[in-house]
């Protein structure tokens, strides 16, 4: 049948899109365990308050405006003023970046040398921080995120879809922007990585970090620049998201999307966090239009991606494109 | 200070009776003094355990991320204090350690693994491809196999990697603990050599960590040996290697030939250094 054909292909196409932006989330985590071996478990939160940030100083907000106010009985809420997307944006990252100094500063320096669990455990910790002091900061309500990105159908592919196929696919705007800046944004991490002082540093102190050490690498610079690397990449993620669906607390759970993704592309690989994004986001889609909705009753999404990375914890507990551990015999 | 075979008189790096304790409550160095003079190759010899590692790493301050910590006495680096310095600026005044074990970046390859090491400087990309071909002319094994993992390299080629590395910090002082380990004598030999040369070409000052005591004294200018975390004996290498003592525990020899088991028992307990 050509034309469940032909709708299947729309489905996949829109699943790669949505695999895009768990693979943004994904990669986050990858940055950050690489580098320090913490799971941060603060990833999505870090996205969330990204976003917030974001649409505060876009729209003038004061921060801490309700502790402000109830503090010293004024009513300010906002300076008045709107910053243009892509300065509020470079300011976003400075706030990152801060963020990044202070995480290390006040965090994990005390915690050198501890196991992964008491690791993982202070970026719980530092997830229920960051989502109240985001809270705290810009207000709870949900907030609009524009940033001048071009929404709705993409109009070209709907056309020439039609032409061929009598048939137009429903392709967002959002989706093939939030591809196009995924696929730099890689691109861009892996020059860096690949061929940078630093990113070899980095991944010098992937390796090992005794030994970064002991050719003068400082553990504190590569740590705060990989969780400002990992901010950024939460920010475009926080971005994408928000503008899609509004810059609210569920923003965070994305976080939870992103586990499966890591587990079945492997904790160590950014390629894997990609391609992984994308098995998961076209995996959900496909099946929720050929077996989910049909024989099982929808909502397949929800629990789809787990199930798929159970099923490779089972036989590839290193995931597809997880590190090879070299061990010498 | 006899100090016949040293290079020159002067003393770049001086350890002062330093105490080290780990996790707070482990003692390990008993009050540990020696001095190093500049260009000369210095040993520091002893068993398992005897707080070799631990002194080397007290210097160059790697301790702290192990939860050590040098609690008494002093470390003087051109006479100037150093143990509150981080290691990245020891390694910017030119103290650097190649670690037990080689310790290579695994999934770096074999350059970048060099290249790791020209970190601190801020030299220009010229200057540091001179020294990468100074590298790969002492060690060139090396140049074969710039392309590949370190961590598929051998044995031997990895304790390369790890003091070529240190060498591509341009360093005075390198603290080199157990070259030796896990190596074939020949490969021994041949990095020993290589050690030598260095010393004696490019004036590197060493300060080499050693359990095989007999290739240590041979190439070594001076020797200190340490037990249970003390220095028990110390002299210019040629000395140490005569000394009687030093023979019977440590090159497994005796003027009396070769004794049963039980005889060495018994003459060591009698002959402890320590009480």
């Amino acid at each position: 049948m050509p034309e469940q054909f032909i709708w299947g292909m729309e489905v996949f196409l829109n699943g790669l899109m949505a695999g895009v932006l768990y693979a943004l989330v994904a990669l986050g985590f990858v940055l950050i365990f690489k580098a320090s071996g913490i799971f941060n478990f603060a990833q999505g939160v870090l996205a969330l308050f990204a976003a917030l940030t974001l649409v505060g100083i876009m729209e003038g907000r004061v921060p801490f405006a309700h502790l402000i106010n109830a503090t010293f009985g004024t009513e300010i809420h906002h300076f008045g003023w709107h910053v243009p997307a892509l300065l509020a944006i470079l300011l976003t990252m400075v706030v990152m970046v801060v963020l990044a100094w202070a995480v290390n500063q006040f965090i994990f320096r005390h915690l050198v040398g501890q196991e992964p669990i008491i690791l993982f455990m202070a970026t719980i910790g530092l997830a229920y921080f960051l989502e109240g002091f985001g809270d705290m900061m810009w207000g709870s309500d949900i907030k609009k995120l524009d940033v001048g990105l071009p929404q709705g159908v993409n109009s070209v592919i709907d056309e020439v879809t039609y032409n061929i196929f009598g048939y137009g696919f429903f392709i967002d705007n959002l989706d093939l922007w939030a591809t196009l800046v995924a696929a730099l944004l890689v691109v861009a991490l892996v020059i860096f990585a690949q061929f940078s002082k630093h990113g070899r540093a980095m991944r010098a102190v992937a390796d090992d970090h005794q030994a970064a050490l002991s050719v003068g690498i400082s553990l504190k610079f590569i740590w705060v620049m990989v969780w400002s690397l990992a901010g950024f990449v939460a920010l475009v993620a926080g971005i994408m998201w928000g503008t899609k669906s509004g810059v609210q607390f569920s923003l965070s759970l994305i976080a939870l999307k992103a586990l499966p993704v890591l587990m079945l592309g492997g904790f160590t690989s950014i390629p894997g966090a990609i391609v992984g994004g994308l098995i998961i986001g076209v995996g959900e889609k496909l099946f929720e239009f050929t077996i989910g909705a049909p024989y099982l009753g929808g909502a397949t999404e929800i629990w789809f991606a787990y199930v798929l990375a159970l099923v490779f914890l089972v036989f590839r507990p290193q995931g597809l494109f997880g590190e090879k551990i070299i061990e010498r015999v | 200070m006899p100090d016949a075979a040293a290079r020159t008189d002067e003393m770049i790096l001086e350890v002062n009776n330093i105490e080290v304790i780990y996790n707070h409550v482990i003692l390990v160095l008993k009050g540990v003094s020696l001095s190093v003079p500049k260009g000369g190759i210095t040993a520091l010899l002893g068993g398992n355990g005897a707080g070799k590692t631990t002194t080397l790493k007290a210097i160059s301050n790697l301790l702290k991320s192990e939860r050590g910590e040098v609690t008494k006495g002093s470390i003087h680096y051109r006479g100037k204090r150093v143990q509150d310095l981080m290691p990245s600026d020891l390694v910017k005044k030119g103290v650097i350690q190649v670690m037990e074990g080689r310790h290579c970046f695994e999934h770096l390859t074999v350059e970048e693994n060099l290249l790791t090491g020209a970190y601190t400087r801020g030299s220009s990309r010229g200057e540091i491809d001179a020294d990468l071909n100074m590298v790969y002319d002492y060690f060139p094994r090396l140049k074969e196999r710039r392309r590949s993992q370190a961590g598929y390299t051998s044995g031997g080629e990895q304790q390369m990697v790890a003091i070529g590395r240190a060498l591509m910090s341009r360093p005075e002082t390198i603290l080199l603990d157990e070259p030796s380990m896990g190596l074939a004598p020949q490969l021994v030999e041949q990095i020993f050599n290589i050690v030598k040369s260095l010393n004696e070409k490019e004036g590197y000052t060493f300060l080499l960590a050693e359990q095989n005591t007999n290739v240590a004294l041979r190439f070594a200018h001076y020797g200190y040996i340490l037990e249970s975390g003390r220095v028990v004996m110390d002299g210019p290498a040629d000395a140490l290697r005569e000394n009687p003592d030093v023979k019977e525990f440590y090159l497994g020899m005796s003027d009396e030939g070769r004794k049963s088991f039980r005889d060495v028992r018994s003459y060591r307990r009698r002959k402890r250094w320590l009480s």
